[in-house]
């Protein structure tokens, strides 16, 4: 059954449009993320489910509710939505206690004393607050700030979780231990998690499923495998992950490299509707690169080795054109200069822009 | 031959240290410790029985206890006034809020005692023109409305006080995060509880300070009660100081007396600023932060129209209606009359120009204003480079004597000038311009400290050590880094001094002699003598000058941070 449901929302600020005819359906206790990069338009979206911002067009569904509808005129002030958020910026007030700032949500709707101490308890608990409920935030880092922010966010028990990048102000150690936090939470509370972020190796690791915008409209939605495996577009493509695009034309199915007609094609399944010349995108990780001698595989030269630890990251030139490509250290080290040949092990074809 | 170079016994560093330690000392040292030594010895011993006795003396306490009835009455009016309107300005969709804004500034640019003076025009229970008129219109024995009283002080004073509350409180609504709000929202909670446990408590601090801002400026406040209240006995601590040292011809018991009520101003301004000190260093809430949304804006709906009638009532009310009254009243052929135009005439504005008092009068107001802006704020960068940027010991004599303008009042001020510099230590300066023009760098030092010492924390050790190791001097350093990067808090500096030099009456009045009086000491002193009319057409002469002079001056600044 779905929970949240979005139907042909619009949003414009003066003349641009910050989100266009936006459909989607969110199942209930699902963890769901919108990906994209800044301006996209997935922080507003956050905020029109929020109650923030009014729609242009569209409506708003909760539980077969109408929460927002821009033909009714109708919206749902965000304090009567019941909804948990939490800010990138923490958003806890400075002039109450950790525990205060659980409470407050609480207090707010009258709940009686006793069920609100052990609603307080029980959040602070499963935050792990519970040892500095006493202290006031400013005395505090950024990481038990946002856990003050989930911990409000969770004691009132809501229906849906709304997430606005709430890790981008920690440091990357304890943005990856605040993943498993959220995930934990989720299981205790059972609530629908929508996650707003810009950092595709978190919506991987957080979502049931997810969606990726850009300049206001919706590439694609999907299951993070679904998307990392089957890209919509090019932009998708290029935005999960690191990606190489090579340029090359298509003679009967066989995808040469632009300018390197002659030698060995880099694939001889390529399709053939998408015109004479189309993109080749792949991983720099689904490369394999080999000597000279082997035969096989797209001549090209190394222009720079970068040794990163476990990985040496390669550009190799092309023709004309560069790609980037990462090996094991263990598979040995190419030289700058040296010739190589390169086999593409998974491509994507995308047709030029 | 190997050169060995040889630091000199006494640095540069050491020498303008000394310097500016003996500029703090002579300008504001020694005057401060004369207050002292004159209000608790008598004759070489200490006297404290002599101390509490005047103290004691109903006349002194009464005017003790009027200063802190009008600081408090001020303070509670100007801030009630001041959260409001910031509230209304930064939180809600009233209209023309940028017009608004600006409009509640104005009061800041009229002076309050020619804003008194206007009042006492149109209020005073004998002949005030709104009083007559409501007489005549109700038919009542009695004037309806006594300006003349301490209510009337209070108000009179919150209305130009409260830009203080207002401005401290709106910048702090509006560069809050806010997340804040919202997070608060989302929780459940309406508008109003949002406005009363997170928003207001948020900016306590902010309305704290502007409220303390307000209670030093009023507890040592002497134009708005000397012309409301002493005409009917009704003194604070400054006026009482005045009418104890001018009707005794500038007795040493006089002056005495007066020592004593300026220890107690001084001790008083001190716990204010200590209670500051205390309240922004507790309130140091990080509420500015995060990507900047629109704040939620509480709709107005049916209260919008009436709420920005009653806001431009208030400017009317505050600012037009006595500007007007002064300009009218300064035009009238005998005081008394009606405004009518076969009453009024432009001969009174002409001879401000020409009589030799209010000429001179300008004249004082407009040198001292800018001699002591150019000195004081020269002096001011000298010391605040040393306070912020040298490390050199010693500094701590420094950095207390750093903190002692900000707690003198003008009244205190005047009082230890007299002390110092009518011939004690061999110069008798009493009487000449030269005592206004030092009491003036004493009591704006605080200013230029602010606004240099500001400017320099700006300017990051890292950039003047870069110029070190491209091999410039200290003094090259100096010239061509740190002076161009704080050249515009110089120039504020500049500013804040001359302005309210401009228009000082505090500390001038203690201190005129026949040749040296300045705008606010004529118009208060041809006010006194009943000449009402002439002390309205200079105070509109006063007025004009002000506008011109804040307006071309706030062009410059905005055209100089262009350029930046």
């Amino acid at each position: 059954m779905s929970e949240l449901k979005l139907i042909s929302v619009t949003k414009r600020f003066n003349q641009v449009v910050a989100v266009n005819k936006l459909n989607l359906e969110v199942r209930k206790g699902e963890c769901f993320s919108f990906l994209g990069p800044s301006g996209c338009g997935k922080t507003t979206t956050l905020r029109m489910i929020a109650g923030f911002e009014d729609l242009d067009e569209g409506e708003l569904i909760v539980d077969g509710e109408v929460y927002s509808s821009s033909y009714k005129k109708y919206y749902l002030p965000p304090e009567k939505r019941d909804f948990g958020m939490v800010f990138q910026a923490f958003a806890v007030w400075p002039h109450l206690t950790v525990w205060d700032n659980v409470a407050f949500p609480l207090q707010i709707r009258r709940i009686p004393k006793i069920e609100m101490e052990k609603r307080v308890k029980e959040a602070l608990q499963s935050t792990g607050l519970s040892a500095i409920k006493d202290l006031y935030p400013s005395k505090l880092s950024g990481g038990e700030q946002q856990r003050i922010a989930l911990a409000r966010a969770v004691a009132i028990n809501p229906k849906v979780m709304l997430l606005d990048e709430p890790l981008s102000n920690l440091d990357p150690k304890l943005r990856e231990e605040m993943r498993f936090e959220i995930k934990d939470l989720q299981r205790r509370f059972g609530f629908t998690i929508l996650y707003v972020t810009h950092d595709q190796a978190e919506a991987m690791a957080l979502s049931d499923r997810m969606l990726v915008m850009n300049l206001g409209v919706v590439q694609q939605v999907g299951k993070p495998l679904e998307i990392y495996n089957e890209p919509a577009n090019k932009f998708v493509f290029s935005f999960i992950g690191l990606s190489n695009f090579l340029k090359v034309r298509v003679r009967q199915g066989r995808a040469f490299p632009l300018g390197q007609e002659e030698g060995s094609p880099i694939s001889d399944e390529a399709p053939t509707d998408l015109g004479d010349t189309c993109y080749a995108a792949f991983r720099p990780g689904e490369v394999d690169l080999v000597s000279t001698s082997s035969g096989s595989g797209i001549s090209g030269v190394v222009t720079r080795s970068t040794f990163l630890g476990d990985l040496v990251d390669y550009r190799i030139s092309i023709g004309s054109q560069e790609i980037r490509v990462q090996k094991p250290k263990k598979n040995g080290l190419l030289r700058n200069g040296e010739a190589c040949r390169v086999r593409i092990n998974r491509i994507h074809w995308f047709p030029l822009d | 031959m190997v050169d060995i170079y040889t630091k000199p016994k006494i640095s540069v560093a050491q020498i303008v240290l000394l310097f500016s330690i003996l500029v703090l000392v002579v300008v504001v040292g020694i005057p401060v410790i004369l207050i002292f030594l004159t209000a608790f010895f008598e004759d070489g011993k200490l006297n404290i029985p002599g101390f509490v006795q005047i103290l004691k003396d109903p006349d002194t306490y009464q005017a003790l206890w009027n200063s802190l009835v009008i600081a408090f009455g001020t303070t509670l009016v100007s801030t009630t006034v001041g959260v409001f309107f910031a509230w209304l300005v930064a939180r809600t969709d009233l209209p023309f809020k940028k017009t608004m804004k600006a409009l509640f500034l104005v009061p800041f640019m009229l002076p309050s005692f020619i804003g008194a003076l206007a009042w006492k025009v149109l209020l005073s229970p004998r002949a005030g023109y709104i009083n007559k008129f409501l007489m005549a219109l109700l038919g009542l024995e009695n004037a309806p409305i006594d300006i003349m009283s301490m209510g009337g002080i209070i108000v009179i004073e919150s209305m130009y006080l409260f830009p203080f509350v207002f401005l401290q409180v709106e910048s702090a609504l509006e560069r809050m995060d806010p997340t804040l709000e919202e997070s608060a929202r989302i929780s459940g909670a309406g508008l109003l509880t949002i406005t009363r446990k997170i928003t207001l408590p948020l900016v306590l601090p902010s309305i704290l300070s502007g409220a303390l801002l307000v209670a030093l400026y009023s507890l040592a406040h002497f134009g708005v009660p000397a012309i409301l209240g002493t005409e009917k006995g009704i003194y604070n601590i400054p006026t009482k100081i005045y009418e104890r040292i001018y009707s005794s011809g500038g007795s040493f018991r006089a002056i005495r007396v007066g020592t004593i009520l300026s220890t107690i101003l001084v001790i008083s301004a001190a716990l204010i600023l200590k209670a500051q000190d205390l309240l922004l260093k507790k309130g140091k809430y990080q509420i500015i932060a995060g990507k900047s949304m629109r704040p939620m804006l509480l709709k107005l709906r049916a209260l919008r129209t009436p709420l920005l009638i009653v806001s431009i009532l208030y400017i009317g009310i505050t600012v037009i209606l006595p500007t007007v009254t002064i300009f009218l009243v300064g035009g009238l052929k005998t005081y008394g009359l009606s405004f009518e135009l076969k009453n009024l005439t432009w001969a009174n504005y002409l001879e401000i120009f020409r009589w030799k008092m209010t000429k001179d009068a300008i004249w004082n107001s407009v040198y001292l204003s800018l001699g002591a802006a150019l000195v004081t704020m020269l002096a001011g960068t000298m010391i605040s480079y040393v306070i912020v940027k040298s490390r050199p010991r010693g500094k701590f004599i420094l950095e207390l004597l750093g903190v002692l303008p900000f707690s003198l009042p003008g009244t205190v001020i005047a009082l230890g000038v007299i002390l110092t510099w009518s011939g004690r230590f061999g110069i008798n300066i009493y009487n000449t311009p030269w005592i206004i023009f030092v009491a003036y760098v004493a009591r704006y030092m605080a200013f230029s400290l602010k606004s240099n010492s500001a400017a320099l924390q700006q300017v990051s050790d890292s950039l003047e050590e870069a110029s070190r190791a491209c091999g410039a001097t200290h003094f090259q350093t100096l010239k061509n880094i740190v002076l161009p990067l704080i050249r515009p808090g110089m120039i504020s500096a500049f500013f804040l001094i001359f302005l309210p030099a401009l228009r000082e009456l505090t500390t001038s009045v203690l201190l005129y002699g026949p040749t040296t009086r300045t705008i606010g000491v004529a118009i208060y002193a041809l006010n006194e003598d009943g000449e009402t009319v002439r002390a309205a057409a200079l105070a509109s002469v006063a007025l004009i000058i002000i506008l011109v002079g804040e307006t071309s001056i706030r062009n410059f600044l905005a055209r100089l941070q262009k350029q930046e």
